[in-house]
């Protein structure tokens, strides 16, 4: 689960990591109450999206930049009411873009350096890694590409939590001394804490500064948690922006289904998620192109079954349906008998074609020839991905 | 032979009196595994009744083990309590681990694998179908089943096959047992981010096992195991080695279902791992649908008869 930049430096300062003075807006009748909140002098105004990107995005009216820089508060108030409600084009979003529903107005702090931090999962060790570089406030994929040097990698043995000597490590990495090399001492080990402590996925922060005054300040924050463990977080949970997820996947959630929309043509509805993805790579592998990933799970039931028809039927690109379930422990006559309901039940007019392997196939079969829907049968995930991509083109 | 387990071997399952765990007891008794005991905090003195088995229930794993000389445990335990259920099994020094929930928080399987290192238990999942080594009985009954596979599908055999994926695990060994292929033993490791096996774990095994002829490893995009699996493949395995990798059409750092398929670097996409995997001189499926005779062309290509 994301969550917004001003939701994460709120949580930053609560574990002590410290952020420039700011404050969110959701309706233009809250701009002037959260300025009033920052002192006078320049202000940068932030669009608040799930992703990233977002200074150099373009709104779909043609304003350039979801974050500026404001000579004063007048101006700011003026910028945010440009960004509000408006859509967002970033890198990172897509050319649909998202809409923007709050600011978040921050001091400008005067920068003397910018820096990158971030902390995460390491895969290969199985522990979290902190990744640190001089190079801050860009794309730290392209400093890792041309100058990996420059990139500190510290794993952290969860046994025994972020040692003294690892802060210290990555401090001289950094190459900061005197006040600013204690401040992010601090700064680093709060960080993780916050990592630790709220089972987050990923805590990214680009650029972290130091300041003329000496200050070490986290100026944007990306924080990811693992869904797993939302359960004993009831107050991150709450952070959920549902506006900022497709309603398809929502609504998909509510039925235990697991869907993400892609931009093609031939739905699927597979059970397992290695199926479901394989399933997509050989719609692409005879010519097709997938219009989702849609795992209904072990079980697939005939709700589950009809609700995720309607939420592939939900996206008006959809041109034919691909079935793939193997059924291995679930007798293939009941998710038979689930996609005859189904059809009828949203009177499905487009091509369908089923491919059902596993227990009970044989009645499972029958079920779909007496069923008189005119849907095909396909034998092999070959034979029935080159049937659907036949029956769109 | 097979690896990890045999049809003798001894299990027990954690969680055994919850719905999923008791649903899939009742599997493995069909199929003739030796499900030996049941563990369940406060149950202790029960029993587990299917069908004129009578599995005794214990309050520990370590009591259990004691008492019926289970040597595996499978893991039926709700996320919340599954780590703990994990480093239970651990403690009492049980030869495996099997791991099946779904949902476990990534920082509890951290914990854990840091607690395992030194210990004898090996852990396979979390997240994970499960094992399979399958028998002589009619639908490959008298085999040991560990976790939630259809066993029915199996026969036994020479080809090894081991999966990130539960579905496409059985996709395979269904392709493989309707070509009259058998299975020595079918390793589903799990599709977490932190597991306890790897591919190249259960590759050495099979690579050692003198039953085992030909490997099929099933992958997917995120993470770099498929990789460090191919590269020892190159060097070290004796055997014809068939791979594919789920996830080409997958949307740059979108979940998938698994929490570990998630594309973050330049090696763990599917094209990178297919490259590798080419390289490494393992024979590439083309579709799931090509698992079985992409392995049948590398045995053929060197002389090798799987059944």
């Amino acid at each position: 689960m994301n969550i917004h930049e001003y939701q994460a430096k709120a949580l930053f300062e609560k574990y002590g990591v410290p952020v420039p003075r700011g404050a969110a807006a959701r309706s233009q009748a809250e701009f002037a109450p959260a300025l009033a909140q920052l002192p006078e002098g320049a202000t940068m105004v932030k669009s608040q999206i799930h992703a990233g990107g977002r200074g150099k995005g373009t709104f779909t009216n043609g304003f350039k930049g979801g974050v500026k820089f404001c000579a004063d508060k007048a101006t700011a108030l003026a910028m945010a009411g440009q960004m509000l409600g408006q859509t967002l084009v970033t890198a990172q979003t897509g050319p649909a873009g998202r809409r923007v529903q709050s600011v978040y107005f921050t001091v400008a702090s005067a920068i003397k350096k910018e820096y990158y931090l971030a902390i995460l999962l390491d895969r290969a060790s199985s522990r979290p890694v902190i990744v640190a570089s001089t190079e801050g406030g860009v794309e730290i994929e392209k400093v890792a590409r041309e100058t990996p040097e420059k990139i500190t990698k510290v794993r952290v043995d969860p046994a025994f939590g972020l040692a003294d000597f690892q802060v210290r490590d990555l401090i001289a990495a950094l190459g900061l001394t005197g006040a600013e090399a204690k401040n992010a001492a601090r700064l680093i080990r709060n960080l993780y804490t916050c990592f630790w402590e709220t089972d987050a996925a990923m805590v990214e922060v680009n650029p972290l500064i130091t300041t003329p005054a000496g200050e070490v300040l986290a100026l944007d924050a990306k924080v990811s948690f693992d869904d797993n463990a939302l359960f004993r977080h009831p107050e991150i949970t709450a952070l959920r922006d549902l506006n900022e997820e497709d309603p398809k996947e929502i609504e998909a959630s509510r039925y235990s289904l697991s869907y993400i929309a892609l931009d093609g043509n031939i739905a699927c509805l597979v059970n397992g998620a290695g199926l479901a993805m394989s399933t997509m790579d050989i719609i692409k592998h005879f010519g097709g192109t997938p219009a989702n990933f849609l795992d209904v799970g072990g079980g697939a039931s005939k709700d589950q079954v009809v609700a995720a028809f309607k939420i592939i039927l939900g996206d008006p690109n959809v041109k034919g349906i691909l079935v793939n379930i193997f059924g291995g422990i679930m007798d293939c006559n009941v998710i038979a008998q689930g996609i005859v309901e189904a059809v009828r039940e949203v009177g499905l007019k487009l091509p369908l074609v089923v491919r059902l392997e596993g227990n009970n196939v044989e009645a499972g079969k029958a079920t779909l020839a007496a069923s008189r829907l005119t849907l095909v049968s396909g034998d092999t995930m070959a034979d029935a991905a080159q049937k659907i991509v036949r029956l769109v083109a | 032979m097979a690896i990890l387990i045999t049809p003798s071997t001894k299990i027990l399952i954690q969680g055994i009196t919850g719905e999923f765990g008791a649903r899939h007891t009742r599997l493995s008794l069909d199929y003739g595994t030796q499900v030996v005991a049941g563990v369940t905090p406060g149950k202790g003195g029960q029993h587990f009744e299917h069908q004129g088995s009578r599995v005794p229930i214990f309050n520990s794993v370590a009591e259990a083990a004691r008492a019926t000389g289970a040597t595996v445990s499978a893991i039926f335990v709700p996320p919340p309590f599954a780590a703990d259920a994990i480093l239970e099994a651990v403690d009492a020094d049980l030869d495996l681990a099997v791991a099946i929930t779904e949902g476990i928080p990534i920082r509890d399987m951290i914990r854990v694998k840091r607690a395992m290192q030194g210990r004898r238990t090996r852990l396979v999942g979390p997240n994970c179908p499960g094992l399979v080594t399958p028998g002589t009985g009619p639908s490959s009954k008298g085999g040991c089943r560990i976790g939630i596979a259809p066993g029915y599908i199996h026969r036994p055999g020479h080809v090894g096959v081991v999966s990130r994926s539960g579905t496409l695990t059985y996709e395979a060994v269904f392709q493989l047992t309707s070509k009259s292929i058998g299975q020595s033993t079918c390793v589903g490791i799990g599709g977490d981010p932190v597991n306890g096996t790897s591919h190249l774990d259960v590759i050495k095994l099979f690579n050692a096992d003198p039953e085992t002829r030909g490997i099929i490893m099933i992958g997917e995009i995120g993470g770099s195991a498929e990789v460090e699996a191919a590269r020892w493949v190159r060097e070290h395995c004796r055997k014809p080695v068939a791979g594919f990798i789920a996830g080409a059409t997958a949307p740059t750092g979108r979940r998938m279902g698994h929490a570990g398929a998630v594309i973050g670097g330049h090696e763990d996409t599917a094209a990178a791992k297919i490259a590798i995997f080419r390289e490494c001189g393992i024979e590439v499926a083309a579709t799931p649908s090509d698992m079985a005779d992409a392995l049948l062309r590398s045995a053929a290509a060197r002389g090798i008869k799987l059944s």
